[in-house]
């Protein structure tokens, strides 16, 4: 184990799938995060656990500081102070290389705009974290293509993007995501850029998704509708975390 | 405007700020609360003849002077308790319960309790129970679906209000104290 445990404080998941009161062991944790975009505070000592296989939704009003905690959360961004730890190692003193190499593997990613490349078809686009790991295309797209019945996106595989409709897009999206099976999905409010219907097929086949793959999700999102498909919801104020219920966040 | 169940509370918890006389709860009550729906004498002094009788409340001495005779009321410890806990209890998430919240809002505001805390309290009531009609559109039919997105459309729009609510709870503050 490569993570470096400062001032004998026990690394977060170090003790494997164990779980602690009966509770699934963290999976993720921040411990007092600090970032500031020149002068301006974004996180102000945030601190959060996310649990193995659960969905925890991140609230907050806009500027609150819930994306750049995710950012942090996903080893894109660099804390100027604080810890991040994933499955038992430290996160955020790790190399650019090796946390790539780590979103690449074992994580997912769905935004608010599906951000799929243009010039590549709907498959491909599906078919892309795996060809990145690696996986030469026919086998990479045959593990795509399921991902198209699952999702309602049946006949859109040769599409695409321009051709997609908002909603379809995000569904693509939501397949790209999850098509490596990550252990963690990151979603910036997947269904911000959509109408409410569209929305809420997405968070439909997300859950039944992530369920199904035993995925762990932390969602951020501003809108209730879509925080209410999540198992627990904390909030981000002011650039720290709080839960609603009193809980440790 | 408030739902006769709120009615003694929100009384009590004008008395809680100072002890006071029935016409004087009345103006304020209709001032803050009323909005357009004034009460009457009549539900004010029975509030108070109910609150007194269960121990809420202690009808001070008869007092004369010009004008008919008055009694000021003064708040007792199981009083305080009751508005205590109300103020902390989130109302249970039921669409179109606005009233509730808001007198929840601008009583703990004037009597200086963390309004923060309960508004947090109702947002997580509000969210579980969200939670809930969501599992029920994920597993049930069109009609039960149907049901539950009006439930769910309505305590969407609760929790814009406490988002906008929390967000200016200093303004409120400074219009509400004296």
């Amino acid at each position: 184990m490569s993570g470096t445990v400062t001032g004998g404080r026990p690394a977060p998941g170090s003790g494997g799938q164990q779980a602690v009161g009966g509770k699934p062991a963290a999976i993720i944790e921040a411990r007092g995060i600090v970032k500031s975009f020149g002068a301006t505070p974004a996180l102000r000592g945030a601190s959060l656990t996310v649990r193995r296989g659960e969905i925890l939704a991140v609230m907050g009003p806009s500027g609150s500081g819930k994306s750049t905690l995710l950012h942090c959360l996903a080893g894109i961004l660099i804390p100027d102070e604080g810890e991040v730890w994933f499955d038992g190692r430290r996160l955020d003193t790790q190399s650019e290389d090796r946390r790539s190499d780590l979103r690449r593997d074992r994580f997912g990613f769905v935004f608010q705009f599906g951000q799929l490349v243009p010039e590549l078809t709907a498959e491909e686009n599906v078919a892309m974290p795996l060809l990145l790991s690696g996986v030469r295309r026919g086998p990479a797209l045959a593990e795509a293509r399921p991902w198209f019945g699952r999702l309602g996106l049946e006949g859109l595989e040769q599409r695409r993007s321009g051709e997609l409709s908002g909603g379809q897009a995000q569904r693509v999206a939501l397949a790209r995501g999850l098509v490596a099976r990550p252990e963690v999905l990151f979603a910036d409010e997947p269904t911000g850029s959509l109408d409410s219907m569209s929305g809420e097929l997405v968070m439909r086949l997300l859950t039944a998704a992530v369920r199904e793959q035993g995925t762990t999700v932390i969602l951020v999102t501003h809108e209730a509708r879509v925080a209410a498909y999540a198992g627990r919801e904390v909030v981000v104020r002011d650039g720290t975390v709080g839960s609603l219920t009193g809980a440790m966040p | 405007m408030l739902s006769a169940m709120s009615v003694p509370l929100t009384l009590l918890g004008l008395l809680e700020r100072e002890p006071s006389h029935g016409y004087e709860l009345k103006r304020d009550y209709d001032m803050f609360f009323g909005r357009g729906k004034p009460l009457s004498f009549g539900q004010v002094y029975a509030t108070l003849s109910r609150l007194a009788r269960d121990g809420k409340a202690i009808a001070g001495p008869t007092e004369h002077g010009e004008g008919p005779e008055r009694r000021r009321y003064i708040i007792t410890d199981q009083g305080a308790a009751e508005v205590e806990t109300w103020l902390t209890e989130p109302a249970e998430p039921e669409p179109h319960l606005q009233s509730v919240l808001f007198a929840k809002v601008v009583l703990a505001l004037m009597l200086d309790r963390p309004a923060a805390r309960y508004l947090d309290a109702q947002r997580a009531a509000h969210l579980r129970r969200m939670r809930e009609l969501t599992e029920q559109v994920q597993d049930g039919g069109v009609l039960d679906t149907l049901l539950a997105d009006y439930g769910l459309y309505h305590l969407e729009a609760d929790l814009r209000w406490i988002d906008h609510t929390a967000a200016r709870l200093d303004l409120i503050a400074q219009a509400v104290r004296r």
